[in-house]
Order: structure tokens, then C-alpha cells, then sequence
């Protein structure tokens, strides 16, 4: 039951790094509890459904489906991601203002929360997929369903328990600067996975170019470690980082940045 | 913001990346000739344990379990993660490498499912 909780803590770990980020970050977008559960169920179904399909996806383009399936998850979250940041400027939601009050239309209030929702059914599939194919193996190895249950719920618990932190340590900043705060976390996340892409892509072989790690900081801090894996879900950290990595992290920064601040001159106009 | 506009460039980006990867998938990396760099999982266990491969070269690892259940292989010096059902097998390419040992496991695993990569 131990080795499955610890596995499962490490996969919870990340989604829930994801989620404690993004909710936290749109706590503005009231009545959006419906928009979090649809996400989190699709999510659950969907994991089935990538795990059901793993040898068929594994199989696809020339043996390299699985990559080009992580490498478009990770673009499309990045995407939303960014999107999402880009939209709560535009309609200066700070984290204390209601929808109602900056008098945005109820179409144009909707896309946020079908936006979230796909984001935490995204941030799902991944560590989701590898959580249902951990669980059937291990009941097909002869371990009881309820000592799985128990280890998958004290796995759930404890990867839980660090997003919720973060969640809770994010919504209580009580700064002029919490907006800004919450959303320069969510430009480093969308970087982060456009760098986890990119990783995808060259396992892929479709990246050749300044594929080469520069550095190894392993050293200093490993992926490996608990620190580590925090930092690489949420800033995208990698010991060995590509040129090619390095480049599209920074890239993407750069390109959300820009908007953002384009956004900031056009409102104050 | 165009919505329409900007959705047909990610389909079309989405199909061009596709193609792309039928194009690199078909690259001749080293080890294509069948049966030369096999790893396979057998009793949660990698067989062999060591594979010696030659440095500065791309090259085709085929995994190949044996088990009724998945397994994911996974190293973090080689930055590859790649889950692979029971009865199944996938391909991972690795490389080009500087001389060293990238160790791997199997992250459902990990005490038994261990490994590493000699590149000389």
C-alpha cells in the first residue's frame, strides 16, 4: 500500500501544484465552482480513457504518439494558460472584483470558465493516465482493491495537501501586488510546460537543433527531489535544460509579457 | 482577437507537427537493425540491468515488457518518460550522448525496475 501512495503522491503532487496555481489566480471568477467540478470529472474519465488507449497512442506515429500526445496537452494548457492571464487583465479582474462589477457581458463572462475547466481536465490526463495504468497493474499483480483504494487515497491526500497550501498561501496576500503576484505565477506555469513540450517534441526526434543540455545543476538541485519536481511543475526548473528549452522558456515569457503590458497601456488610454 | 482565426492557426500548426513527426519518426538512427538495443521488463525487472551503447550517436531503444502490467520508463539524466503497457513495447530514441552512465528505472516500480545506460 506504501509504494502506491508514494506513487500516486508524486502525480497528485503535480496536478494539484497546477490547480492550487490557476484556482487561486481566478478566485475573481465567482460561481465558478460547477466550471472546477466538470474539469475535475472530465478529467477522472479522461485519465480512464488515455490509459485504455496507451498502447494504441504509444503505437501511433512511428512509435512516438505518446510524446506528441504530452509534447500537445502541455502546448494547449500553456496556450490557456496564457490566454486565461491575458483576459483577467483585459477586464482588470483583480483578485477582490466581481464579474458583475467591471459590467462584462454574460457571453463574454463564459469563456473564462469553459477555459478553466479545460485546463484542469488537461492538467489532469497526464499524471491521471499513469495513476489509472499504476492502479491496473497493480490489481492485475493480485493486491486486494481495497489496500489500492487505501494506498490511492493516501496518495491523493498527501499530493493534495501541497496545492491546497499553495492555494491558501496565494489567496491570502493581501497586497495591492497579489494580482500581479498570481499572475506572473501563471506566466512562469505556461512557460514551464511550453519547456516540457519542447522536451516531448525532442524524445519525439522532431527538435534537432541546440537539443544539447547546457547545463547540468543537478548539483544544486535535482529534478529528482521533492524541491525539484515542485520547481519543474510550477516554473518549469529542468537540470539539464536545451537551448531549444531555454530559448521557447523565455520566448514565452517574453511574448506573454509583452501582451500583457500592451493590455495595461490600452486600458489606461 | 480573431478566435476563429487564431483556432485555424493552431489546427494547421497541430497538422504540420503531425507530419513532421511522420517525416523524423523515419529517421535512420543507429540501432535499427532489429534486436540490437533491446531492454526488456521482466518481473518488474529491466533485463539486462546495463546497456552499453556507443557515444555521440542517436539511438533507437526498444523496450519491450514482458508483464501482464505497465510499466513507465523513466530517467531523468536522459529526460525521457514513456509508459508502457502490459504485452507491449515502444520505442524511445536517446542521444546523441557524451561518455557516462544515465541511470533509468521504472516509476511504478522503482525498487526493482532499475537500470542504466553505459554510453562509451
Amino acid at each position: 500500500m506504501l509504494s502506491i501512495a508514494i506513487i500516486v503522491t508524486r502525480e497528485v503532487l503535480e496536478i494539484s501544484l497546477i490547480l492550487g496555481v490557476v484556482l487561486a489566480a481566478t478566485r475573481s471568477l465567482r460561481g465558478r465552482a460547477r466550471w472546477i467540478a466538470a474539469g475535475l470529472a472530465g478529467g477522472v474519465i479522461g485519465s480512464a480513457i488515455v490509459a485504455m488507449a496507451a498502447g494504441a497512442i504509444s503505437d501511433a506515429i512511428g512509435g512516438m504518439g505518446q510524446e506528441i500526445f504530452n509534447a500537445t496537452i502541455l502546448l494547449m494548457a500553456a496556450a490557456l494558460i496564457a490566454w486565461t492571464v491575458i483576459w483577467m487583465k483585459r477586464h482588470c479582474m483583480s483578485v477582490s472584483k466581481r464579474l458583475r462589477e467591471v459590467g462584462v457581458a454574460v457571453t463574454e463572462g463564459r469563456r473564462p470558465f469553459y477555459v478553466l475547466a479545460v485546463v484542469i481536465w488537461l492538467s489532469m490526463l497526464r499524471e491521471g493516465s499513469e495513476i489509472v495504468l499504476l492502479s491496473y497493474g497493480v490489481l492485475v499483480s493480485g493486491v486486494s482493491v481495497s489496500s489500492l483504494v487505501a494506498g490511492a487515497l493516501v496518495g491523493i491526500a498527501a499530493g493534495s495537501l501541497v496545492g491546497v497550501a499553495m492555494y491558501l498561501g496565494l489567496v491570502r496576500i493581501v497586497t495591492r501586488h497579489v494580482f500581479s503576484i498570481t499572475s506572473a505565477m501563471l506566466v512562469f506555469l505556461a512557460a514551464g510546460m511550453v519547456s516540457q513540450a519542447i522536451e516531448f517534441l525532442g524524445a519525439a526526434g522532431i527538435v534537432g537543433p541546440m537539443s544539447s543540455p547546457l547545463w547540468d545543476s543537478s548539483f544544486l538541485l535535482s529534478e529528482h527531489s521533492v524541491a525539484g519536481s515542485a520547481l519543474h511543475t510550477l516554473i518549469g526548473y529542468s537540470a539539464q535544460p536545451t537551448g531549444l528549452q531555454l530559448a521557447a522558456y523565455v520566448g514565452t515569457v517574453v511574448l506573454i509579457a509583452l501582451t500583457l503590458w500592451r493590455q495595461g497601456t490600452v486600458a489606461r488610454s | 482577437m480573431d478566435h476563429a482565426a487564431t483556432r485555424r492557426r493552431l489546427f494547421l500548426a497541430l497538422v504540420a507537427s503531425l507530419a513532421i513527426a511522420q517525416v523524423a519518426a523515419a529517421e535512420n538512427p543507429d540501432g535499427r537493425k532489429r534486436g540490437k538495443y533491446v531492454i526488456e521488463i521482466l518481473n518488474h525487472r529491466f533485463v539486462p540491468a546495463e546497456l552499453e551503447v556507443p557515444a555521440g550517436k542517436k539511438i533507437k531503444l526498444r523496450i519491450i515488457n514482458r508483464d501482464a502490467t505497465p510499466e513507465e520508463f523513466e530517467s531523468y539524466p536522459l529526460n525521457r518518460e514513456k509508459v508502457v503497457a502490459g504485452k507491449r513495447r515502444i520505442t524511445v530514441f536517446i542521444g546523441p550522448l557524451k561518455p557516462g552512465r544515465y541511470p533509468f528505472f521504472g516509476e511504478f516500480h522503482p525498487k526493482t525496475a532499475q537500470g542504466v545506460i553505459v554510453v562509451k
